[in-house]
């Protein structure tokens, strides 16, 4: 279990021009720049000089929309976007210590697929890579996709909390299938060995041969084990049956707490999934997730958030604490909730790239003269920087 | 008029024509290997680079297949981290259409264009083995027959997915409030007997509205497939004859699709070897067959054509007595080349009387018909010789497979290139910045390719 007396970890998390729905139009927002490689590779440059752990990028399998279950016709908001997993593979050679953890719908895609895609972001990251699996229980998504259908979602519904726990379920296999799939070489399984000729040793290959509820997948993978061995498994849970996915298959959870209490409560209960699932020895970070409007002074930042929402047209509401103030009023919650058990936190700017700014050249110094942060990347490694090891290949024998 | 060659670099793939075995052979997965084999191909001022994919490590007898190289990276995630590392070069994907859904492909190619300000190419390759859809959840294959419906069907909603957004909908006007100038952008409706898809398609329009798209299929089928929606034709015609057989039936089939002849570049695939004088290249040229083809690898290609267990046979003797094994492949898996063998018995006779009449042992006879380059010479006779295939119709250009990881390239970029750049025939420099535009391929209107595919 992560020693909660050691520094933090910060995590940025970027989506669009940033959590509110009106950052884009503020002064230094870029709006027309949102889908080209140039504006990801500022912001992860920034996130970088912050000496932060890793950025998230969100992603979906379909457009944007207020409600995070029903589409919508807005024409006031960000729409549109990039493959989470190509801009992270595309910025990721222009930094050098920062992690990238893309977003993955894992309810419509091949674990296969993204197997090798995130092997191979580890690959060009030369060990930086990670993901974030993310179920989609949207029926427009499954109709953009087209291999199942789902209802309607209404959460006071029994047949909608059944999907999403089949849903979750599924997503742990693919977690598994994932994780197999990157042991399916061992290290040295590339021998090159000219007197006999053969390039590789075959009984260092193997079938990972998944026979799941969900899942028949034969491997090995085409891909070589990453550099990592195996990137890092991130996921988002606001409720028991998310927790339980990442208490079964993540080294690193986001939670949104409200408050320190609240915090202890949902470490706790991310606790008990993993002890459940038999996995009390590994290393599983719970960062805490968090919308920020930072700025120099509270009323400035109170000010910011007020203005956004006018222009907003409604109160900015969402799934996770809204931080409004000053950097060292935040470093001061940071530094409470980690007392409950967080080992990190997932940051949202609620503005890009002013609110990241805020973070990397305010809150990060601060944070660093509490003794709360690091004062240089102290590893090369995204497993590194979070603390975790390179684990033995599941398929090795010593 | 003299014609433009068009060349472009293949990343040396998972088959015996790249030697791992020569000292100067690097890794085949590492990023420094792809990021120095691109900006050689760029410093040459190629075209584009090429990626070939197999889903499946391929195997034969039973076994994982050792002999050749094994492993790559993921085709799209690779060559995103490319486009950070070059500016100006194409970038060419293989991609199945069979272990794949239109809505993420279509994404992963638009979200390429955009990060590659307009570089993407996606060459659509077909399948249909069972082998192979172990790996993939939905199991995936198809009868033989359908390989090529559901190739173009998927073409054709891909398209439909990238001209969905017209690229006039983002105005992101800050003081209005107004971001879309179309409430509903993106929507699509798509239904055939293999896809079945609606909704709003989530990645604006991208700088090539489409990425140019390669055919490689070389039936009659996959001619026509080609002729109806492909920019660029991947063929393995690499002999002038051959060449221009194929050049003028493929350019032929345009009109019946309402194209002209410069809408389709046709682009095969070539291999070469480079010397100070003409024997010194055909001596390096038979050191690279011999590397190419060991005694096991001609074994193994005699099993793939005999359809049965030779491990016993001398690759030092004769070609074996006995007869093919004549039906479904068992003995070479996760292979495209093995279907090449239409007739096994009467290909087997004519393997007979080659070696009977050249005098030529088992491994001797499979380095003449499996392991033979297409360019071999001095720098100069090789840009001659490629200026001739191109001006007398046999091609358009090259797609370059050299055998050596990451560096082959560069003796043809700094020998090769710069003659052909004297004759005239090839770019100096790059004018302008999307793969469409290298190629010099006109912007297809918007409804065309999916129409013509779904006529």
């Amino acid at each position: 279990m992560p020693d909660p007396s050691s520094p933090l970890h910060l995590v940025a998390a970027l989506d669009g021009a940033g959590w509110h729905p009106a950052a884009w139009r503020e002064p230094a927002a870029r709006p027309t720049e949102l889908l080209t490689a140039g504006y990801w590779t500022d912001l992860a440059q920034e996130a970088e000089r912050g000496l932060l752990d890793a950025v998230t990028i969100e992603d979906a399998l379909n457009l944007q929309s207020d409600d995070p279950f029903t589409p919508d016709d807005r024409t006031d908001r960000v729409r549109g976007r990039l493959d989470a997993v190509l801009v992270a593979s595309r910025v990721a050679p222009t930094t050098r210590h920062l992690g990238f953890l893309p977003t993955a719908v894992v309810t419509h895609t091949e674990p296969f697929h993204l197997s090798k895609a995130i092997a191979t972001l580890d690959y060009v990251s030369t060990g930086r890579a990670g993901v974030r699996v993310q179920v989609a229980a949207r029926p427009d998504t499954a109709a953009n996709c087209g291999r199942r259908e789902f209802p309607p979602l209404d959460r006071s519904t029994a047949a909608t909390g059944q999907l999403v726990t089949e849903l979750f379920d599924e997503a742990a296999e693919y977690v598994e299938v994932l994780r197999r799939l990157w042991d399916s070489w061992e290290d040295d399984a590339e021998i090159r060995d000219a007197a006999t000729g053969r390039f590789v040793d075959v009984d260092k290959l193997h079938y990972v041969d998944v026979e799941g509820r969900h899942f028949s997948v034969r491997g090995p993978s085409i891909t070589p084990r990453p550099p990592q061995g195996q990137p890092v498994v991130a996921a988002l849970g606001h409720a028991e049956v998310p927790w339980r996915l990442i208490g079964r298959s993540a080294d690193l959870g986001f939670v949104t707490p409200t408050d320190a209490a609240d915090a202890a409560r949902l470490v706790a209960a991310v606790r008990a999934e993993q002890s459940a699932a038999g996995r009390d020895a590994a290393t599983v970070h719970v960062f805490g997730d968090l919308v920020v409007v930072l700025d120099d002074d509270e009323t400035a930042a109170r000010d910011r958030l007020q203005r956004l929402d006018e222009r907003a047209g409604t109160p900015y509401r969402s799934d996770a604490h809204v931080f409004t103030g000053t950097p060292a009023q935040l470093a001061d919650l940071l530094a409470d909730w980690q007392g409950a058990g967080l080992t990190g936190f997932r940051l949202r700017p609620a503005v890009l790239p002013d609110d990241l700014v805020q973070i990397t050249r305010a809150l990060v110094p601060e944070l660093q003269r509490r003794g709360l942060f690091r004062t240089g990347y102290e590893a090369d490694t995204l497993r590194g920087l979070l603390g975790l090891t390179r684990p033995a290949n599941r398929y090795a024998h010593a | 008029m003299t014609k433009q060659i068009h060349l472009a670099a293949h990343f040396p793939g998972v088959n015996n024509t790249t030697v791992w075995s020569d000292p100067a052979s690097g890794s085949h997965i590492e990023f420094d290997s792809f990021r120095e084999f691109a900006q050689i191909a760029e410093a040459g001022k190629l075209d584009f680079i090429f990626l070939a994919e197999g889903l499946r490590l391929r195997e034969q007898n039973d076994r994982i297949y050792d002999l050749d190289v094994v492993g790559r990276p993921d085709t799209f995630t690779v060559l995103a981290a490319l486009a950070a590392v070059t500016e100006r070069i194409g970038l060419t994907g293989t991609i199945n259409s069979t272990f794949n859904e239109p809505y993420e492909v279509a994404r992963q190619f638009a979200s390429l264009d955009h990060l590659s300000d307009g570089r993407a190419a996606w060459n659509v390759v077909t399948s249909w083995d069972a082998f192979t859809g172990e790996n993939f959840r939905r199991g995936g294959f198809l009868a033989q027959a359908d390989r090529y419906d559901r190739a173009k069907s998927f073409l054709a909603t891909a398209i439909e997915l990238f001209e969905s957004w017209r690229g006039d909908e983002v105005v992101a006007d800050k003081d209005g409030g107004r971001f879309l100038a179309d409430p509903h952008p993106g929507a699509f409706a798509h239904r055939d007997p293999f896809f079945d898809i609606a909704g709003q398609f989530d990645v604006p329009r991208s700088p090539q509205g489409r990425p140019v798209v390669f055919q490689a299929g070389d039936s009659d089928e996959g001619r026509d497939f080609a002729a109806a929606a492909a920019d660029v034709i991947f063929s393995r015609h690499s002999t002038l004859e051959a060449g221009q057989a194929f050049y003028a039936d493929v350019k032929g089939r345009l009109p019946r699709f309402g194209r002209s002849r410069d809408e389709l570049l046709i682009m095969p695939a070539a291999t070469f070897v480079l010397g100070d004088t003409e024997a010194e290249a055909a001596e390096l040229a038979q050191e690279v067959r011999l590397a190419q083809v060991s005694p096991a690898t001609a074994i193994t290609f005699l099993e793939q054509l005999w359809n049965r267990d030779l491990s016993d046979h001398d690759p030092d003797g004769p070609l074996p007595s006995v007869d093919p094994v004549v039906g479904e492949n068992t003995i070479a898996r996760g292979r495209a080349s093995v279907r090449m063998h239409r007739d096994p018995v009467a290909t087997a006779n004519e393997w007979r009387a080659k070696a009977e009449a050249e005098h030529l042992t088992t491994r001797e006879l499979i380095v003449e018909v499996t392991g033979r380059q297409s360019f071999i010479g001095t720098p100069a006779t090789v840009a001659a010789t490629i200026d001739e295939f191109v001006q007398s119709d046999a091609s358009d250009g090259f797609v370059l497979a050299p055998h050596i990881t990451p560096g082959g390239l560069a003796p043809f970029v700094e020998q090769v290139v710069p003659l052909l750049q004297e004759r005239g025939v090839f770019r100096t420099d790059y004018e302008g910045t999307t793969l469409r535009d290298h190629l010099g391929l006109p912007l297809r209107d918007r409804d065309q390719g999916a129409r013509t595919l779904a006529g």
